[in-house]
């Protein structure tokens, strides 16, 4: 293409800039991090899943070889932490409302020490019936989690009160007259499990205080100014004691973006008076930090017998767990998102987030996006079918025009959806089975979502020699953030990636960065970015106006780190610009810009909204994913065979790192769809390991996914770039389960389609085969 | 506690002195005792092969070996192979072709893979993903991982 045939470094496979560390082994995560003097943490969980703490016994542990100190709820003032609703201390105070949930934390000098120091603590609890299910939330006289919750700061209208955490109304048009217009109106009950997100790195932190009271905290995490912000609100310390760093991620999906043990392990740090580092264990990891929620959806979808859709509602349930965390920001982004990619005119969604004794769900890849679309895709499908229209056909009939805002009037500038759709249409028809007792269907599903969010800096420096440090404060977490933004700055200074370093984030001195989630660093941090290097490349054409004699608007940046004048040979390296600036006139050349996503999520003369958690939410990325299965009917083991996923992002900065992103999550989607579960045994998770909780291995995966990348640009994206992180799982499980149906004739609405479901389904249809 | 036992074992071609109580793994002793970090510690119960290692030649995993079991053995951790051209091939294309992400499996990625081309200098996809299926990565998918180590072998192969 041309278009990428002119750029230096953007549209360009480059590798990451991080990759020679990790493949040497020597990039340092938060585990291999040692300080002078440090201790090493741990923690005590609850053994009872909805209690009240009648005090602590403490005496024998504090006894026990190597303890330094430990940390009870007494220990941590009245400070609550939440992205939406604070809710959540930093350690149990008062009551306990998971089992597993933090009662006391140890610091020894061995993590065996402090491990088997927690065995000593006594806690006395006073047991209270626990809530199990959000249907048993919302019942009559259900045992209460938060008594306070009337009490608590809330970021908007949440609408809580008893176990409901929040709820959310969103409606367009006139849903209810419309059915009478409709020739078929499907409705139907979905379910969707429980996701670990099994980061192979288990969470972990580091802290230490200096003789001023002021700490350093390293983590695992997703954004270091989300955890400045957490353990400020739930030690009620100053932001400005705190200052959080990262080492290497070991991959995030969302379960590193809120906080997880960051205030704990700060608070045993200030007790003890010595640097502490507490890693949790992988059953820790899985019992005590979040997960994806478990929904309940009915989805209704009307159309016209042309197959023009005319009405959709969707109601969902969704499992809070103990602490509101970013479940309302879910709830209201599921709903957001259940319209689908799709011109429908009367829409209502809704739906209620309620609390119960298990551990906090919050963000995770998709964001509750793929909940809604296994149903809401499923539903298409099936639209499709018993109107026998052709799936893509059904599909494009029902594309916006250009121009038509999302669900509630966001704007949406750019969309490829109907290229994507083409993109995978073209692929051969499936072969039917080979072997006897397989057989072969194939599915699709579409889906749109955001990047966006929030606020967002970025501040490019010129060093003496003309070098650049570019220093966002955003985290990269495995996915290439790092090399994206140094593309993206090379490219607008014209100079090689190898001039450009990022700094790690530092609350100290990077700008503000909301976080690494929602899809957003390419997108926002990006934009701020190429504000940032313009600025400078203002700077470098002043400096050298001087110096060349000419009016900065006579002068272009060359490749390669130069500058000249327009029409001439008269050029100067960035060094001596750099040079000038520093030691003769103007001052070293540094370059800021910073922003906030502001274009508004509602159109209050389009829409109406109760409980809308994001009142700006951001642009528009598109997916097609066609998916190949086969499913042995023996053992209803379903098999991917084959996958493409058609994804507009505007513009691939790095064309390879979008295209990783896409089959990591595919692969990650797929697990979701047939095998992973968290499965809870009454209040306790009964397999919070990696031998009972199954990802999918290389054997699973299939070698075939072909991503295929469509760009329409979105007008304000840096470089036309719009987000690619999460949107590949979307449709991942609606595109298997519609192949499914397309193989078994059967559909099925409760995830995950493992091998047992798919068999049930076939013994149950050859039983009425039989009848 | 059990009390710390003395052992020698070869790691990565030299002789290395230890001490480490008999109930301590390999992992504990590479990672805290010997601050080796290369080897991860990402399940502790054998499953997730982030800690992969090579023992007299076979990919063990450090998490389930015990140190003092070790004495006299060979351990080979990323760090031992040196100038080992085809673990450089190895690197270099999951450094090039997008099979590295968070890069926390990575090391123990890249031990199963060069145990694999050892014995099969020219693997195919399936050869490659039953090597690797030990080794699990939640970021990049599996295709580029398999990709680059044929990459690596097809290199090695000329």
């Amino acid at each position: 293409m041309t278009q990428q045939d002119e750029t230096l470094a953007v549209g360009k496979s480059l590798p990451k800039l991080e990759n020679l560390e990790k493949v040497a082994g020597r990039a340092a995560y938060i585990a291999d991090l040692v300080r002078p003097g440090m201790l090493h943490g741990a923690i005590l969980g609850s053994p009872l899943p909805h209690a009240r703490i009648k005090g602590y016994r403490l005496e024998a542990a504090l006894a026990a070889p190597g303890v330094v100190a430990i940390v009870t709820g007494e220990d941590v003032g009245a400070g609550l932490m939440g992205a939406f609703i604070k809710d959540e201390p930093a350690i149990a105070r008062g009551k306990v409302r998971y089992l597993g949930e933090p009662l006391a934390a140890v610091a020894a000098e061995s993590e065996a020490e402090a491990r088997a120091a927690c065995r000593l603590i006594e806690v006395e609890l006073e047991e209270l019936p626990a809530v199990l299910t959000p249907e048993e939330g919302l019942a009559a006289g259900a045992p209460l989690l938060h008594e306070q919750l009337g009490d608590y700061i809330k970021i908007f209208d949440s609408g809580s009160e008893g176990n409901l955490c929040s709820r959310s109304l969103f409606e367009e048009g006139a849903v209810e007259e419309a059915w009478a217009n409709c020739d078929l109106v499907l409705e139907e009950v979905y379910t969707t499990q429980a996701q670990a997100h099994v980061a192979i790195e288990p969470c972990g932190a580091l802290a230490e205080v200096d003789q001023n009271g002021r700490v350093t905290l390293w983590s695992a995490n997703q954004s270091v100014f989300r955890v400045q912000a957490n353990v400020s609100e739930s030690l009620s310390l100053p932001m400005s004691r705190l200052r959080c760093l990262t080492p290497h991620v070991g991959g995030g999906f969302g379960i590193k973006m809120e906080p997880h043990i960051q205030p704990i392990t700060v608070a045993l740090a200030m007790k003890a008076g010595r640097p502490v580092k507490l890693i949790l264990s992988r059953e820790e990891d899985f019992e005590i930090t979040r997960a994806r929620h478990p929904f309940r959806i009915r989805m209704k979808t009307g159309a016209t017998e042309d197959g023009l859709l005319l009405a959709r509602e969707c109601e969902v349930l969704v499992d809070c767990g103990a602490y509101a965390d970013d479940s309302p920001g879910v709830l209201g982004y599921s709903l957001l998102m259940a319209r689908g990619p799709y011109r429908i005119a009367n829409v209502k969604c809704h739906g209620k987030l309620v609390y119960t004794n298990k551990l906090r769900f919050g963000a995770y890849r998709g964001f509750g996006n793929p909940q809604v679309t296994f149903a809401g895709e499923q539903q298409i499908d099936e639209i499709a079918r018993q109107l026998d229209l052709d799936p893509f056909e059904l599909r494009r009939r029902n594309l916006p025009a250009d121009g038509e805002p999302w669900f509630l009037g966001a704007e949406v500038a750019s969309n490829g959806l109907a290229q994507c759709l083409d993109a995978v249409a073209r692929v051969e028809p499936l072969a039917p089975a080979p072997l006897p007792g397989r057989r072969r269907g194939r599915g699709l599903a579409v889906n749109a979502h955001i990047s966006g969010l929030l606020g967002t800096g970025a501040i490019v420096r010129m060093l003496e020699d003309g070098s650049i440090v570019l220093n966002t404060g955003a985290t990269d977490i495995g996915q290439g953030s790092d090399t994206v933004l140094a593309q993206i700055c090379a490219e607008a200074l014209a100079v090689p990636l190898d001039m450009v370093r990022v700094a790690s984030p530092d609350t100290d001195g990077s700008p503000f960065n909301w976080g690494t989630t929602a899809s957003r660093v390419t997108y926002t941090t990006g934009r701020a970015v190429l504000g940032a290097a313009r600025e400078v490349e203002r700077q470098i054409k002043e400096q050298a106006g001087h110096i060349l004699e000419c009016a900065p608007d006579d002068l272009a940046l060359l490749p390669g780190g130069r500058v000249g004048i327009r029409g001439t040979d008269r050029e100067i390296p960035f060094a001596a610009v750099s040079g000038r600036a520093h030691w003769a006139a103007g001052g070293p050349i540094i370059g800021s810009h910073s922003l906030v996503f502001e274009q508004p999520t509602l159109d209050p003369k389009r829409a109406a909204a109760l409980g809308l958690p994001f009142p700006r939410i951001g642009v528009f990325s598109f997916i097609a994913c066609l998916v190949d299965v086969e499913v042995e009917e023996a053992s209803g083991q379903v098999r991917v065979l084959e996958a493409w996923s058609a994804v507009d992002v505007g513009r691939a900065i790095n064309p390879r790192l979008v295209e990783v992103q896409l089959e990591g999550a595919f692969v990650q989607g797929l697990g979701m769809a047939l095998v992973e579960e968290m499965v809870w045994d009454g209040p306790r998770l009964a397999n919070p390991t990696l031998m009972d909780y199954k990802i999918p291995t290389a054997l699973d995966a299939p070698l075939d996914l072909h991503s295929i990348i469509i760009e329409a640009p979105e007008p304000d994206g840096p470089f036309g770039a719009k987000g690619a992180g999460e949107i590949g799982i979307n449709p991942v499980a609606a595109a298997i389960a519609n192949a499914v149906r397309d193989a078994m004739g059967f559909r099925l609405r409760d995830l995950p389609l493992s091998g047992e479901r798919v068999l049930d389904a076939i013994l149950a249809e050859e039983a009425g085969d039989a009848a | 506690m059990s009390g710390p036992v003395a052992f020698t074992l070869d790691l990565d071609g030299r002789s290395q002195a230890a001490l480490a109580p008999a109930d301590a793994t390999l992992l504990t002793l590479l990672r805290d005792g010997l601050g080796n970090t290369g080897p991860k510690r990402g399940c502790n119960q054998g499953v997730c092969g982030a800690c992969t290692v090579m023992i007299d030649g076979w990919p063990q995993r450090a998490c389930l070996t015990l140190a003092a079991s070790c004495e006299g053995k060979s351990v080979r951790t990323l760090e031992g192979y040196g100038k080992d051209p085809l673990m450089q091939s190895l690197q270099k294309h999951f450094a090039e072709g997008g099979a590295v992400q968070c890069g926390f499996c990575t090391t123990g990625m890249l031990i199963s893979a060069r145990r694999l081309l050892a014995d099969d200098p020219d693997p195919s996809g399936d050869a490659v993903r039953a090597a690797l299926s030990g080794n699990l990565c939640r970021c990049v998918g599996y295709r580029k991982i398999v990709e680059a180590v044929q990459d690596a072998a097809r290199e090695a192969g000329k």
